[in-house]
């Protein structure tokens, strides 16, 4: 395996943005500041991949005419992704193994607020028999959170502690657009959103892109970053069966797995995670299927409960990650992104700094 | 409205996905059609509803099937408030995991079920069913069946033969926000006005608008107005007629390079005999009235001919 860092990092998360489906006014600046933060040009750049939607977007190709932002000439190396961006980091992390480049660049963008999204969501399931009958996130994840409920997998308090405690991490993070100081009892007196579900039990609809660079370490151009870098040490995804009753919704057996695939044991000394859970229990679930004991920091940015770009946000675990590898504040990070319904589909990226 | 401000438009999009059905799922929707609900058995002895096409484990394909019961027991619920387009119900409504009698795994639906005092995990539900049934999940509801026995099911199947396809409705709505470039030109169109942006690095000038320079990746200039004359840089001629069609063939779809811009766009030729457009053509745009006028590049009706000599190849091949 080539070894690979984390060396550059960018992102804009809002409520709702003013401008178009494809989000070139937002990656223009994103790639002003990794340019910055690497003192790299889009000539240093050996591949591109993006993860977006035209779905969310409203309008096709979408992913090209986001294009322009990159300034594609000469003719680029570039993929897409229409998954969150952490798996178009996953892509171009492959493409870095196989020696075709040595650095990446990797984006991704959504604008959830242009349509309902949790009914634009409904067209990720299955679309024989469930679309049709247009079930939406929101609904779904309550379905999983009752029954963990209803089995003694967690009680509303721990559900409360999860937002309480994602409101308040969120407080120092500048692009987070829920937050403030949040006690149990805080969130415990909000009324029901969606029955068992409160309204901060559920990720707020965000818009936002971010943007990623990564650099293979045996590449000569690795050495003019080399002070910023976070290593990959460990990458993998896994996928649960599309249908939701062949599921045991409690569990999340990707998850786990693309842990194990990604070299992380139990026990192992992991000091920040960052996980992708758009609801408070799906936070609960993953702690337990990653392992994840009382001595890791969870999510110090607030994760998704605080800000969830469509598109991004799993990139942005990856980044905020790796930012607390760069601070020193971790020595050890591990990053998961999440996409289709009630955590279908899992992935683990751990990060190192330097010993 | 700001004049800087965003313009914004209500976009609605509708499409009916048509889809055909494979052994397993044709015989599940030629079972709702008959007002059954059919499982299939998985490698470990459970039957699944609806059934999977492959085992989740083993991954074989599933070729043995059971029916099961149109009752069973809510295994989970969500509560709706706000039934959003295209759900099962108008009204206020319960989602559920339904485990049927006789099915090992349950079934995303829908429970019409007065409030969500009336829903409890455990409780008996029963399927309603459409009088008319297509053959799809949309064929039933369920319903909080009180103990009280299954409904039967008023007719034999409503559709001819085996459901080898469905067609599912697909509706979404969304507010496109232009961005800042194309709100300028959407405004100047409406004046009449044809407004450009370029780049502060290659200095190519961009019309239709663009948020950032595709060559540099860096944003373009504040708009400045272009003339509303230019040259045919190559052109087909539309032969074919299609669904939807406005102007009656043969006609002439040509790529505009206007005066001072470095791209051309796609736009209507007319005035002219098709067989009289050619490559290098001088062109001016004839607008529409004023009061009919949009934010759109269709305030240009079309572009007809000026008269004028023809440019020569070399000033426009770079343009091709």
């Amino acid at each position: 395996m080539r070894d690979v860092s984390v060396v550059g990092f960018a992102q804009r998360q809002m409520r709702e943005f003013d401008g178009s489906p494809n989000c070139v006014e937002l990656l223009v600046p994103v790639l002003g500041e990794l340019w910055e933060q690497t003192g790299w040009s889009k000539t240093d750049i050996g591949f591109w991949c993006s993860g977006s939607s035209d779905y969310l977007a409203g309008r096709s190709f979408s992913f090209v005419t986001a294009i322009d932002a990159l300034g594609a000439v000469p003719p680029i190396s570039e993929s897409h992704v229409e998954m969150d961006a952490a798996w178009a980091l996953y892509e171009a992390w492959l493409k870095i193994q196989t020696g075709e480049a040595d650095s990446a660049l990797v984006y991704g963008f959504g604008k959830s607020s242009a349509s309902p999204l949790r009914r634009t969501l409904a067209l990720q399931l299955d679309p024989y028999t469930v679309t049709p009958l247009w079930p939406d996130t929101v609904s779904i994840a309550a379905l999983q959170a009752r029954l963990g409920l209803d089995q003694g997998a967690w009680d509303e308090k721990a559900l409360a502690e999860v937002a309480a405690r994602s409101r308040s991490a969120a407080v120092d993070n500048e692009y987070a657009i829920r937050k403030g100081a949040t006690s149990v009892d805080d969130v415990l007196a909000q009324p029901l959103f969606a029955d068992p579900l409160r309204r901060w039990d559920c990720a707020p609809v965000t818009d936002g892109a971010a943007g990623m660079i990564i650099a293979a370490t045996d590449a000569p151009l690795f050495d003019r970053v080399r002070e910023r870098s976070a290593a990959i040490t460990g990458f993998a995804h896994h996928t649960d069966a599309s249908s939701l009753g062949l599921r045991d919704l409690l569990r999340a057996p990707s998850a786990a797995a693309a842990a194990q695939a990604a070299g992380v044991s139990d026990g192992a000394a992991i000091d920040v995670a960052e996980l992708h859970a758009p609801f408070s229990h799906q936070e609960l679930i993953l702690r337990r299927e990653l392992g994840l004991g009382d001595d890791t920091e969870i999510n110090p940015s607030g994760g998704a409960l605080a800000a969830n770009p469509m598109f991004s946000a799993g990139l942005v675990r990856i980044g905020e990650a790796a930012a607390r590898v760069w601070s020193g504040r971790a020595r050890t990070a591990l990053a998961h992104a999440t996409s289709g319904p009630a955590l279908q589909q899992n992935l683990v990226c751990v990060l190192e700094g330097a010993s | 409205m700001n004049a800087s401000a965003s313009l914004h438009a209500q976009m609605h999009v509708e499409f009916p996905y048509t889809r055909s059905l494979g052994p397993v799922l044709s015989r599940f929707m030629t079972g709702l059609a008959a007002g059954r609900i059919v499982g299939g058995v998985l490698a470990d002895g459970r039957v699944a509803v609806p059934p999977p096409e492959f085992d989740p484990t083993t991954l074989a394909p599933v070729t043995e099937f059971r029916d099961v019961a149109g009752s069973g027991e809510v295994v989970t619920w969500s509560w709706v408030d706000e039934p959003l387009p295209g759900q099962p119900l108008d009204r206020p409504f319960a989602w559920a995991l339904i485990r049927l009698d006789g099915a090992d795994t349950p079934l995303l639906h829908a429970v019409a079920a007065d409030s969500a005092a009336a829903m409890s995990t455990g409780m008996r539900v029963r399927a309603r069913w459409g009088e008319e049934r297509a053959g799809a999940i949309t064929d039933l509801v369920f319903e909080p069946s009180d103990g009280e026995p299954l409904a039967t099911v008023s007719t034999g199947s409503t559709t001819e033969g085996d459901v080898t396809g469905i067609t599912t409705p697909v509706v979404l709505d969304y507010e496109y926000v232009a961005s800042p470039e194309e709100s300028a030109f959407g405004r100047g169109l409406k004046e009449g006005r044809i407004l450009a942006q370029s780049c502060p690095t290659c200095h190519k000038v961009y019309v239709p608008p663009r948020g950032a320079c595709p060559v540099d990746g860096v944003p373009t200039d504040e708009p400045h107005e272009l003339a509303d004359t230019g040259i045919v840089t190559t052109f087909c001629i539309v032969n074919v007629p299609y669904l939807g069609q406005k102007i009656p063939p043969p006609y002439v779809s040509a790529y505009v390079l206007l005066d001072g811009a470095d791209i051309a766009f796609l736009h209507l030729v007319l005035g002219t005999e098709a067989s009289d457009v050619r490559m290098g053509m001088r062109v001016r745009a004839v607008w529409k009235p004023e009061a009919e006028r949009t934010y759109s590049l269709e305030n240009i009706s079309h572009f007809e001919p000026t008269g004028e000599p023809d440019a020569d190849f070399e000033t426009y091949k770079k343009h091709l």
